[in-house]
């Protein structure tokens, strides 16, 4: 890196993806497994793995599924997060391959949040 | 228990976002900005939020004195539990003229219950990376280490990870943003000893000697890791630096108390409804942080008290819950914001019984190489073992005051100034627990299991034989559909025969 312009065109490049940024019309959905100690030690391998397979089953190619650290939720671990344009980003809890299996078909290709796994519903 | 059955709600339910949950709605997430929101061993994703960005700024438009100057005006304070300005520490380190100086990271995250570094690390390990080069340039060091414990593998990896992509970035290395900055970052191994903690004994493990510590001054500003002038800081304070540097002080200094700035990483954990990692502004009060963000004592169980800053920290009793969580005013209490640990105790909790385990804790981690630690907080162990034994005596509470007093004189390190904190915190909010486990041989809370004996109520009572089935060292005995009894002598008080009975017959006292 020897300049900040460098810097900056990797910003621009990476930025959409990680807000997902809607591009040429496409959207962009952008999945989050909480793979820090605390979501490995509650499961959430398992769970990264079957929503992997899941989407890759259903051909979804807009959605872009994605490691990250502790939310700070520890909890309620295996999480899920799902950031879509200009939607509020939704937190599914308490995870299990199964139930990410149920959060793929019925949130990403259906569009309909599975409501009843949402942290608003898990703790209050 | 099935989900439904915790929040007793129906799939119609409106969604509510987790920044609207009372979990998340008091917290400011700064040093855990990207946790949870970039992946950490992606670069790329870190340079996305700005990643980076407060390096550059550094290296191209301010000088070393600007950057110091602008994290001292930001007012933060060391979060390893020190609560030393910052920006103080980094003028000192960059007056001293020396061939070589050194940035260290401090990951050797010890206290039982406190996780928040390894979060950090494991969340967004680049901030640490960037961080200490900005560090490098405000104070002239060009070479780096972080001291992770070995106990934290992913963190580890992730870190290693993130080193290699910065250097393959040339974002480490020589001449970093075409300037003459250069600056290399190692990481080295702990093997999860407590006191390396403390910074004179962490830069003698980096060294590559025995883990212990050694009298300051002088310091480490002036002669520090290889006797070179060394900057050491928390997780958590690194954490800070690249947002600080990116916005101003102003960002930083708006946030808090008069004396604590910003914002302070809790880990929330014990008898409490939500655990997990709470980012709040200094100055929200543990209240707020109980019955807010942790949503209040499980089972209808009454608060008892927080113990902050683990081994090295006291205890917070409930008519103090209203004590605003910052550097000075835990102080006044006798408690310490320490690294972070929160442990909430319930009223089945006893303190004595508390400040035992914690001084057990030390009396296992003492390095062994100054007589007060190494023999006082065993003398103070074996005090505080004859409390709860039942065989205390009102001399002994007198002794083991004194000797608090004693150890935190005159120990070499923070490891033993501070092993005492939590006998004597707890001993001055709850004095009348002490004085029961002495003068009535009660544990009030029932847990200290030779003060406390197992009955059964004969008015209660079936008779049906069901805990004398169950009861591992035959201690209870009687005849079928007549009051049953336990016999003091066998009875081991493990509460099996309590937890078996159906009609509520049997209780601890």
């Amino acid at each position: 890196m020897k300049s900040v312009e460098e810097l900056l065109a990797i910003k621009n490049r990476v930025a959409p993806q990680v807000f997902a940024k809607s591009e040429n019309g496409e959207s962009y959905i952008r999945v989050l497994v909480g793979l820090a100690t605390c979501g490995i030690a509650a499961g959430a391998r398992p769970v990264y793995d079957a929503l992997v397979n899941e989407i890759e089953k259903q051909g979804l190619a807009n959605v872009h599924i994605t490691q990250t650290g502790c939310i700070g939720v520890c909890q309620y671990e295996p999480v899920i997060e799902i950031v879509e344009d200009g939607k509020e980003k939704i937190t599914y809890c308490k995870m299990t391959p199964e139930k990410a299996v149920r959060v793929v078909n019925e949130h990403l290709v259906n569009g309909k949040p599975v409501a009843e796994y949402t942290i608003g519903a898990v703790a209050k | 228990m099935s989900l439904d059955n915790v929040c007793g709600c129906s799939a119609a339910e409106e969604i509510i976002p987790l920044n609207k949950t009372n979990f998340y709605k008091k917290q400011r997430r700064v040093a855990l900005r990207n946790c949870g929101v970039i992946d950490p061993e992606n670069i790329d994703e870190y340079i996305a939020v700005d990643g980076y960005r407060a390096l550059a700024k550094s290296l191209t438009e301010l000088t070393p004195q600007d950057v110091i100057k602008i994290v001292s005006d930001s007012g933060l304070r060391g979060r390893g539990g020190g609560g030393f300005p910052t920006g103080r520490k980094w003028s000192f380190t960059a007056a001293n003229q020396a061939d070589q100086k050194y940035v260290v990271c401090n990951a050797d995250e010890g206290d039982p219950g406190a996780f928040m570094d390894r979060s950090v690390l494991e969340g967004d390990p680049h901030c640490i990376v960037e961080a200490m080069a900005i560090c490098g340039y405000a104070t002239g060091a060009s070479e780096g280490y972080v001291y992770v414990r070995a106990e934290y593998p992913i963190a580890v990896k992730r870190l290693e990870k993130a080193i290699e992509d910065a250097k393959a970035y040339g974002l480490l290395g020589d001449n970093i943003f075409g300037t003459d900055f250069c600056f290399n970052l190692h990481v080295r191994l702990g093997a999860g000893a407590f006191v390396c903690g403390e910074e004179t004994a962490l830069m003698t493990s980096i060294e590559g000697n025995r883990g212990e510590p050694r009298p300051r001054p002088p310091y480490p500003a002036v002669s520090g890791l290889f006797a070179k002038p060394t900057t050491e800081n928390n997780v958590e304070t690194f954490a800070n630096i690249p947002q600080i540097v990116l916005n101003g002080p102003e960002f930083f200094n708006t946030i808090g108390t008069e004396t604590s700035k910003g914002t302070k990483v809790f880990a929330l954990g014990g008898k409490i409804t939500n655990t997990g990692l709470v980012e709040i502004p200094m100055g929200t009060t543990l209240r707020e942080i109980v019955e807010d963000i942790g949503g209040g004592i499980p089972n209808g169980r009454k608060f008892k008290a927080a113990q902050t800053g683990g081994p090295s920290g006291g205890c917070i009793p409930e008519a103090h819950l209203d004590t605003p969580m910052d550097y000075d005013s835990l102080l006044k209490i006798g408690a310490m914001v320490g690294s972070g640990g929160l442990i909430i105790m319930d009223d089945t909790s006893c303190m004595v019984d508390i400040a035992k385990f914690f001084l057990k804790f030390t009396v296992d981690e003492s390095c062994g190489k100054c007589t007060p630690c190494r023999v006082g907080t065993r003398r103070l162990l074996e005090i505080l073992e004859k409390i709860t034994d039942g065989k205390g005596t009102m001399e002994d509470l007198d002794t083991m005051e004194a000797l608090c007093y004693y150890i935190k004189d005159n120990s070499l390190c923070g490891l033993g100034q501070t092993a005492p904190n939590p006998v004597l915190s707890s001993y001055r909010h709850f004095k009348e627990e002490y004085i029961a486990h002495v003068r009535d041989k009660k544990c009030p809370a029932g847990v200290c299991k030779n003060l406390v004996q197992i009955t059964i109520d004969p008015d209660k009572c079936k008779g049906c034989s069901l805990c004398s089935r169950k009861c591992p060292v035959g201690a209870i005995s009687g005849e079928i559909k007549k009051p049953f009894v336990i016999d003091q002598s066998k009875c081991i008080k493990c509460g099996v025969c309590i937890d078996t009975c159906k009609f509520g017959a049997i209780s601890r006292k």
